[in-house]
């Protein structure tokens, strides 16, 4: 009986992989219906309110609150005093949710009111007095490695000499590497990767192209604003409805914050109007929580959306250097970058990733990259989609293009040249199994889209990507109801149709129907500890674990129908939906269907349940090849981009509608960094553009429809092949349509965002030069 | 601030509330009725994820204030569907995947229905530029524009198959309609 729950059996013929039915969540959203973190409430519920410091940098000498207390209505108003550290917890969190002596970012909360509606909340909060002494503030990851930068924690990180580290001079330039005299620095990290020796390496080379990039921090975006509603009772059980990417995490560090057993805390994650990786953390959890605690009562907070711009984490911005060489045929021979991530008030940019991403999609022999993780003014970074990877790979994809240029050689042909295939070392370390970039590479050179004639100021660009893809802790129960049907329970959140591809494999698994099986995400007191839906993990390790505890069902199942036919357990095998005796010499029985075995479970040991836990590992990195075509007004600098292709590497793709879904969302907010978004800061260090109006995000009439194909290399790690696809798609679009914009105007981007006035500006300086 | 005490129709019932002169018609819909179908994701306007129809106008109900709604008619998302029949858009949007998340979900459908009353032929451009005031942060936009044309499609079908059997043959179907200018729309959403 092939039902070995270790045997990786790679399945290729499916009956419900790869259909597209309706989401079973889908009518609740069509109607409204569904609930999100706004849309909970609790009878008595209070309203909480955060303060927030204007200044971008300043030490909180005093805070009085007795004004506030006094105003009736106003049931609870707390500071850092009230969230007294706790041992073992993680202190950046713990001084990131409530500001202790230092505001350390424009937005950084300084203060909560929890009050009997909104109005008498907003009173409060006015009536609270800070008493601030401004200090010199710094946001840009440049300015705050030099040696006369503000530093943000001192004491904290010991000064980096650059004199004797690879690349001093793409570091900081001469004047900074007097850093060594410096008592203390910003420097959070410093990360190396590579092989080979590309000193050597670039000596080889006909051709050598370098420059620095600059990109901006960026939004996620999601839609739907933080929300929570917070119960703690008095003997200190607590309940908290959230929407966060991670139900679990969540429980675990607001336990740890307030110095609560985790026991006493559930936490129920609501259905989740987009995260891309910012609802990865808590802000206003662990406050919601110390407000209904102090209040005695339900305490519900929803951040306004300028509080999501000012505090919950964008991701970094970014300074970078990329020098790569090539042989005439367009062989690259070496490698070398140097990438700086200043990742807000607090250590952890994604500039690791972004290092171990920069070159993956290429066969090096010689490469380095050293990255430089930073702390500034700014908002603690939050993960964003493919954390660290567009802006490495705006860099070297950017040095790519021109490189292909200058030789005369088709864009796709040189990444053919080069692709990283099963067998490459990584520039980061690892061997890579099967991988699909090839493959997303020669299709995209197949499609029509490649082969459209493009018109004046008209121009296509080219851009590869890569990104990991995660596993890790997940656990999942299947429970067989009486009738046959079956219910699902997961860990994972669903942000995008997960519900849906869940079902499909347990269908699949089982040989029954797509209807027959309900998916539910579970709270963290139903099931074992299940990490957060981000790394594009959920489809590879809670789909693993569905089939497996689904297997884990059918040989329950199989010893049922073994039990009432009277035969080894072992002489059973489980086939479209039904227990079957293993062969002629296991009897003669007609199949025992779900249906029947579910009707007897009470009479044959009981009901039936099976269930999977692991930590999972052999997630398959996710290869992507992106074409674009854009024009580019010359009055007025303003682009429009014409069409845009997609080609990404699924492994398998469960639901097809929603791998297309994942491809185009990720490829419209990779146009969007490029075109338009940035954050926008004064000289006083304040966010200027704290709200959609100004933060602009791509609208549905700035795109065109994006095409996509989906390329299907399996996953040897998966039992059906799967790779997460959420978040390579996000990483070829910077290059891409900046290569494009240069193929149309000559002009090449090196800071994003390419506004209007900045192409503007470079074409007069190109009609200058001409001139 | 003294409560205000207002009479108004919501998809087709007359309700009564009180709210404060400071509260939306956002925050009226959910906090003080409980139909939180509408999604609050700026509360400035520039979202659409909390759209609404004013008496047939598609306006954002963040930009409304709740003391000002007596006397009119109002339409949510909650009205959309009869009993347990979808509206087509909604079971286009479910068929084309065109949500992921869902929270902007409910504001397009508003949007694209009142897009469609209008007109039942629009381009795609035109369905571009009348979903210019709703974000979607997931999509991309894609599968979103391939559902309310397809919508259009079958509602045209629909349209000549019941114009056919009423009036055999003597008219053709019904005349398009001008089409709505990106202006326009704007201009609705912000004067109310
Ligand atoms: S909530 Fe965004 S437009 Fe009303
Ligand atoms: S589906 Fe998530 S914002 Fe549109």
């Amino acid at each position: 009986m092939p039902l070995d729950a270790n045997t990786p059996d790679l399945r290729t013929e499916f009956k419900s992989v790869g259909t597209r039915p309706n989401r079973p969540d889908g009518v609740d959203k069509v109607t409204g219906r569904a609930r999100f973190g706004a849309d909970f409430a609790l009878p008595g519920q209070l309203t909480g309110l955060i303060l927030r410091s204007p200044h971008a940098h300043a030490k909180i000498k005093s805070i009085d609150t007795s004004a506030a207390e006094a105003l009736p209505g106003v049931k609870a108003v707390i500071t850092y005093k009230d969230i007294p550290e706790q041992e073992g917890c993680d202190k950046d969190v713990l001084v990131n949710i409530m500001a202790r002596g230092t505001a350390l970012y424009d937005g950084h909360a300084v203060a909560a009111v929890a009050a009997v509606d909104a109005s008498v909340a907003r009173k409060a909060l006015k009536l609270i007095k800070v008493d601030y002494k401004v200090l010199k503030h710094v946001t840009d990851v440049d300015e705050a490695m030099k040696p006369d930068a503000p530093v943000l924690h001192p004491g904290r990180f010991e000064p980096v000499d650059f004199s004797t580290l690879e690349n001093a001079a793409h570091v900081s330039g001469k004047e900074e590497r007097k850093t060594a005299t410096r008592a203390h620095s910003n420097i959070a990290g410093r990360y190396v990767f590579g092989h080979g020796d590309p000193d050597k390496g670039f000596k080889q080379a006909d051709i050598i192209v370098e420059h620095e990039f600059k990109t901006e921090a960026t939004h996620q975006g999601y839609i739907e604003p933080h929300a929570c509603t917070a119960s703690v009772s008095s003997d200190g059980m607590a309940e908290l409805w959230v929407c966060t990417q991670g139900p679990f995490m969540v429980r675990d560090v607001c336990a740890s914050l307030l110095g609560m057993d985790v026991s006493r805390l559930r936490v129920t994650p609501s259905e989740i109007g987009g995260g891309f990786g910012g609802k990865t953390t808590v802000f206003i959890e662990p406050v919601a929580l110390a407000l209904s605690r102090k209040a005695g009562k339900p305490v519900k907070v929803v951040m306004s959306r300028s509080e999501v711009f000012r505090a919950t984490g964008p991701t970094s911005s970014a300074s970078m250097w990329v020098k790569i060489g090539a042989k005439k045929d367009g062989t690259f021979v070496a490698a070398d970058a140097v990438l700086k991530y200043q990742g807000g008030a607090f250590p952890g940019s994604p500039v690791e990733m972004g290092a171990m991403c920069a070159f993956a999609c290429y066969d090096l022999k010689n490469v380095r990259i050293v990255g430089y993780d930073v702390v500034t003014n700014r908002p603690k970074q939050a993960a964003y989609r493919a954390p660290g990877a567009p802006m490495s790979a705006f860099a070297v994809e950017g040095v790519i293009g021109e490189i292909a240029d200058k030789l005369g050689i088709d864009a796709i042909d040189i990444r053919l040249k080069n692709a990283a295939k099963e067998g490459t070392v990584s520039s980061y370390g690892p061997t890579f199994g099967p991988v699909g970039l090839v493959e997303t590479l020669e299709a995209a050179k197949a499609h029509k889209n490649y082969k459209v004639k493009l018109g004046k100021n008209q121009g296509r660009g080219v851009a590869s990507g890569f990104w990991f893809n995660f596993a890790g802790n997940t656990c999942v129960s299947i429970n067989l109801n009486v009738d046959g049907t079956l219910a699902l329970a997961l860990g994972t959140v669903d942000i995008g149709g997960s519900r849906a591809s869940m079902c499909l494999m347990a269908a699949e698994e089982l040989g029954i129907s797509y209807e027959d099986v309900r998916a539910i995400i579970a709270d963290t007191s139903s099931l074992g500890y299940n990490d957060i839906s981000e790394g594009s993990r959920v489809t590879f390790s809670s789909g693993l674990a569905t089939i497996k505890a689904v297997r884990d069902l059918k040989v329950k199942m199989c010893g049922r129908a073994a039990k009432i036919w009277g035969i080894p357990e072992d002489a059973v095998k489980w086939e479209n939906g039904a227990a079957h005796p293993a062969g002629s010499n296991a009897g003669n029985f007609p199949p025992l269907s779900i249906k029947e075995i579910a009707a007897q479970a009470s009479a044959t040991g009981g009901p039936l349940a099976g269930h999977y836990e692991i930590n999972a590992e052999g997630a398959g990195p996710s290869f992507a090849t992106h074409v674009c075509d854009v024009e580019v007004d010359p009055d007025t600098g303003a682009m429009k981009v014409l069409r845009y292709l997609v080609v990404q590497d699924a492994g398998k793709a469960i639901h097809p509608s929603y791998v297309e879904g994942q491809f185009q969302g990720g490829a419209v907010q990779g146009i969007g960094w490029v075109l338009n978004e940035e954050y926008f800061y004064g000289k006083d260090g304040t966010l200027q553009n704290a709200g959609f109006l100004d933060y602009r995000i791509p609208v549905c009439s700035d795109v065109p429809m994006i095409d996509t194909v989906i390329v299907e290399v399996p996953n040897p790690g998966h039992p059906y092949g799967v790779r997460g696809v959420g978040e390579t798609s996000i990483v070829p679009p910077l290059a891409c349509v900046a290569n494009a914009v240069s193929d149309a105007i000559g002009v090449r981007a090196r800071t994003l965002p390419m506004s209007p006035p900045k192409v503007l500006a470079a074409l007069e300086g190109v009609a200058a030069s001409k001139a | 601030m003294s409560a205000v005490h207002v009479s108004t129709n919501i998809n087709g019932d007359d309700v009564e509330f009180v709210c404060r002169p400071d509260e939306s018609l956002l925050d009226v819909l959910r906090d003080r009725l409980g139909m939180t179908g509408s999604k609050e994701g700026c509360g400035t306007g520039d979202c659409g994820a909390c759209s609404v129809e004013l008496d047939g106008r598609l306006v954002c109900s963040c930009l409304v204030m709740g003391a000002e709604v007596g006397g009119h008619k109002i339409e949510t998302i909650e009205g959309m569907a009869q009993g347990d029949k979808l509206h087509p858009l909604q079971q286009k949007f479910l068929e084309h995947a065109a949500l992921q998340c869902g929270i902007c979900t409910p504001g397009f459908l508003v949007a694209a229905r009142n897009l469609l009353e209008r007109n039942n032929d629009p381009t795609e451009t035109e369905v571009r530029y009348w979903l210019a005031g709703n974000l979607c942060r997931c999509t991309g936009y894609d599968k979103i524009v391939r559902a309310v044309l397809d919508t259009a499609k079958d509602m045209r079908k629909a349209a000549a198959k019941s114009s056919a059997k009423k009036a055999s043959a003597k008219k053709p179907a019904a005349k398009k309609k001008a089409a709505p200018k990106k202006t326009a729309k704007k201009g609705a959403r912000h004067a109310a």
